[in-house]
């Protein structure tokens, strides 16, 4: 059973430790709370973009330089506009067979695409990077005027295909939301979101435009 | 430090603050938001068109009567849209729902893939081809060997074109006089004209050049005769300001945009026709000139009219007298006036004694061949072949008295008659047909008196469908050879115009099968060559197509390249004088059922948006119809509020709609657009096969009325029975 006297002696020894205690504690919980911070900065910044995309690799390593060198009309040599005024997009099979009925090199991405898709008539399942969800209509006839690369960026000039990182949720291309996970991006050409078009519609044509300009 | 529970609760606490601030800091919440909206408004299963360079194809829709010209969208291989034919002369770039729908029918699941037998157990079983028509062969050589040919018969949605020609010729090789074909209001007339005119041709309303359009309860907009032809006929009316006057029960929507809408008692109209006459005879307002040049038998005209007083009319109709006379000064001061009769989308037989009072009422104004008139045509015809040979036995089956009795005794100018097929077949004790091919037609879901029709097919010991669909006769066929859709096979298209002129169209596949189906022509030459002897003999072609190219000759070429072509000379046949005096005298049909115990009259009406005759309605239709026609599965019923309260009926409440033939659990929709005492339902619900989108919605009309049968024609030109409606 304590005395009066005991209790006076203790609280103040009590509040003393106490103090310690609690700076001890608050230092831990700023430890604590800085720890949260930054691993899920590092799980939003660096984790997440690892998860978030798969990586896929092409059918075909296909070299643009090689072929822009070749052809006489640029872009659309390939990627042309049909009669009715749509866009051919990617190259069927039966247009790069017009050149490459046999292989003409022994570049081993040639004969491969020879061997296993000309040959047996199989069209080339390419992913395609620049692909926009289906609710969305884009008329490349609207942008001719455009330059390729103020969307496509200077793919005309690689020498090879970079992997395909697919959105695991979307299953569209990285390219889309743009390579910075943040969504920050220097160039033109570095995302295709709708924040995209609607800047440079606002920037063109003084308006975003409607709705249903491109969603019909 | 401690790690007590307060300890622990704050630095766990700080670490998700922490992670709280981090994580929103963090483009990961931002971009999985963003990404799922994206998944959501993407769902992997909703199809999507395939992209890649597009090309338009040109056809002719078959689904119905109509006969548009449609051009076919697809990318690569897949159609993907249909759209009206720009430069066809019937609809000029305009399309139905049904026809702009025809891809869920290419497409959708109620397709039958393979051909199927019925087994044991009442499910079908896969089968190829070959055994499929071995199978056939072989139970018709058994019939055929037993000296009873004539017990085989055919029963198609129409007697025009080259499969239904070669339907015939397979009939009268093997020996059985049975082909028997559905008639629609357009039949009848054309007996009409036979009867009035011995004109052997097709008949042809030329509304947009009319200038008073008197339409007997004609769904002008509504799909009747040709649909899309029609809507633009009405907008031509409207813009050239003529008079459309519309005689009908309820105000259908073709009586809302008329001039005029004149509801009578369902079954009257002709009344109202000889009410009408008889205005134009007594005060000899008729066009003279022609009449004496052209007709004879005015006075046995007058005769007959003379008792169709207004007053007698008035009470008969229900229509006030002054409304009676002015229609008739009206139509009869018009330069151009039409009349026009075949209830809604006029798809079934109209009786004899309203057609004819209908022609001799054209004929008094001269509308009779003229701009703006009824136009009586010889249609081009392209399919000469001559009769095969015929053995002992095919002469001997083809010689018998048809099952249905067409053509002779009562009936000399009526070619098919359905009804009298299937109650004839009811009528005996076993049934005198053996085997049954049924191409483009759906009795057991189409034919008034559908529990009648399902007795008559239960006797019939063996049936074939060449349905390319599950619909209800399908079901209940011993066999299936499934045809192409009309979208993947060639078929002859003949088409009369206003102008006099006729078409040839080619309905050309575009796309190739989808499934192991075959065209019906094709099948039909198959069994032949089978068959053997002088039955494979009849059919020197190795194909439907081939046999296509040789009849259609010099023209197959050009037809194959611009799907039509239009027979320069105008086909006007001018048959010989019109005589008034084989007009029948008025008869009035009343409806089925006693007036005390079944106060009611039950119509039906036509819809665009619900087909009703051989093709169900694809899920698309079913998407437009409103909640006043089908509220999920309840069918509703229209009736007169002045009636439903009488009966003690609500809005959307249930009850019991019962006629002499059936009863059935229905809503009741309040309709001031209906007369009082007559109730009305939509036609082409109720279906109980097909797919889920269309199987158990609403209630089939043809369950509850019987066939009633015209006394001249022998047809069955039921428009309506008695009925009660009581809380249910």
């Amino acid at each position: 059973m304590s005395t009066p006297d005991d209790n006076e002696k203790k609280i103040p020894s009590e509040n003393h430790d106490g103090e310690k205690e609690g700076n001890a504690t608050l230092g831990f919980a700023i430890l604590f709370f800085m720890a949260g911070l930054i691993g899920s900065l590092l799980v939003g910044w660096v984790v997440f973009p690892k998860l978030l995309y798969s990586q896929k690799e092409q059918p075909i390593d296909f070299n643009h330089q090689v072929h822009m060198d070749a052809v006489s009309d640029g872009c659309q040599s390939c990627h042309f506009y049909r009669e009715d005024g749509t866009f051919a997009g990617v190259p069927t099979l039966a247009q790069c067979s017009e050149c490459h009925e046999s292989a003409q090199t022994e570049d081993p991405n040639e004969v491969k695409f020879v061997d296993e898709y000309v040959t047996p008539g199989k069209e080339v399942p390419w992913l395609i990077y620049a692909r926009q969800p289906d609710c969305v209509f884009f008329s490349h006839a609207a942008h001719k005027e455009m330059e390729c690369k103020t969307c496509h960026g200077d793919i005309g000039e690689s020498t090879s295909l970079k992997p395909y990182e697919e959105n695991r949720i979307t299953g569209y291309s990285r390219d889309i939301w743009g390579d910075n996970i943040g969504g920050f991006g220097k160039n033109t050409w570095d995302s295709m979101k709708m924040d995209d078009c609607a800047a440079c519609h606002e920037r063109e044509t003084g308006s975003k435009g409607p709705c249903f300009q491109c969603h019909k | 430090m401690k790690l007590d529970r307060r300890n622990f609760l704050t630095l766990g606490g700080s670490l998700v603050a922490g992670g709280v601030v981090g994580t929103t800091l963090s483009p990961l919440p931002w971009k999985l938001m963003d990404d799922s909206a994206i998944w959501t408004q993407n769902w992997p299963w909703t199809p999507v068109p395939p992209d890649g360079a597009a090309s338009f194809n040109h056809s002719i829709c078959t689904l119905c009567p109509g006969k548009c010209g449609i051009t076919v969208k697809k990318v690569e291989s897949r159609a993907i849209k249909i759209e009206g034919r720009k430069d066809f002369p019937v609809n000029q770039g305009g399309i139905c729902i049904l026809g702009l729908a025809g891809l869920q029918l290419l497409y959708g699941p109620t397709r039958i893939e393979t051909p199927l037998l019925k087994t044991a157990g009442g499910g079908f079983k896969k089968i190829s081809w070959d055994e499929a028509v071995s199978l056939l062969a072989k139970k018709l050589e058994e019939l055929r060997s037993s000296g009873k040919p004539e017990s085989v018969a055919a029963l198609t949605g129409s007697d025009t074109g080259v499969t239904a020609a070669l339907i015939k010729r397979f009939l009268f090789a093997y020996g059985s006089p049975n082909f028997i074909s559905e008639q629609t209001f357009k039949d009848t007339y054309k007996i009409a004209l036979k009867k009035m005119q011995a004109l052997q041709g097709e008949v042809v309303f030329d509304i947009e050049n009319a200038d008073y359009v008197l339409s007997l309860g004609s769904g002008i907009i509504e799909g009747w005769d040709s649909p899309v032809k029609m809507i633009k006929a009405n907008s031509a009316l409207k813009t050239k300001k003529a008079f459309l006057c519309q005689v009908e029960p309820r105000l259908s929507m073709t009586a809302a945009k008329a001039d005029k809408w004149l509801p009578v008692i369902p079954g009257t109209e002709t009344d109202l026709v000889w009410g009408i006459l008889h205005v134009i005879l007594n005060q000899a307002l008729y066009n003279k000139e022609f009449v004496a040049e052209n007709t004879t038998g005015i006075e046995r005209l007058s005769q007959l009219a003379q008792p169709y007083t207004l007053e007698k009319v008035s009470a008969a109709t229900g229509i006030k007298s002054s409304d009676i006379l002015s229609v008739a000064t009206q139509f009869a001061k018009a330069a151009k006036p039409i009349a026009v009769c075949g209830k809604g989308q006029g798809s079934t037989p109209e009786s004899m004694g309203h057609i004819m009072a209908v022609h001799a009422l054209n004929a008094l104004m001269g509308s009779v061949n003229r701009e703006g008139g009824v136009i009586a045509l010889n249609p081009a015809s392209y399919i000469s072949w001559t009769n095969p040979e015929q053995d002992e036995t095919g002469k001997n089956g083809f010689g018998k008295e048809r099952v249905d009795g067409a053509g002779k005794g009562n009936y000399p100018d009526t070619p098919f008659l359905a009804n009298r097929f299937i109650s004839a077949i009811n009528g005996q004790g076993k049934s005198p047909v053996e085997a049954l091919l049924v191409s483009g037609s759906n009795p057991l879901y189409s034919f008034t008196d559908t529990a009648a029709v399902k007795k008559a097919f239960e006797k019939i010991p063996f049936i074939v469908s060449f349905s390319s669909f599950m619909d209800e006769t399908a079901k209940v066929a011993t066999l299936i050879l499934p045809s192409h859709t009309n979208l993947e096979r060639f078929e002859d298209v003949s088409l009369c115009l206003g102008s006099g002129k006729s078409v040839i169209g080619l309905s050309t596949p575009v796309v190739e099968p989808k499934f192991d189906t075959r065209h019906t022509g094709d099948a039909v030459i198959l069994l032949a060559k089978k068959l053997g002897g002088s039955v494979a003999n009849a059919f020197s072609w190795e194909s439907f197509e081939a046999c296509l190219t040789e009849t259609l000759g010099d023209k197959w070429e050009s037809l194959k390249e611009s799907g039509f072509l239009e027979n320069p000379e105008s086909l006007i046949a001018a048959g010989t004088r019109i005589d008034f005096s084989v007009v029948a005298e008025p008869k009035s049909m009343a409806p089925e059922g006693d007036a005390a115990s079944y106060p009611l009259i039950l119509i039906p009406y036509d819809s665009l948006r619900l087909a009703h005759m051989a093709v169900g309605s694809p899920p698309f239709l079913l998407k437009t119809v409103e909640d006043t026609v089908l509220k999920k599965n309840d069918i509703l019923v229209e009736i007169n509020p002045q009636t439903a309260s009488k009966l003690n009926l609500s809005e959307k409440k249930y009850a019991m709609l019962k006629t002499p033939k059936g009863a059935v659990r229905v809503k009741i929709h309040l309709f001031e657009g209906i007369m009082p005492g007559v109730i009305a339902m939509a036609r082409g619900l109720g279906h109980t096969a097909y797919d889920d989108y269309l199987s158990g919605k609403g209630v089939n009309f043809n369950e509850l009325i019987g066939p009633m049968e015209d006394p001249i024609s022998g047809l069955d030109v039921s428009y309506g029975i008695r009925a009660t409606l009581t809380n249910a």
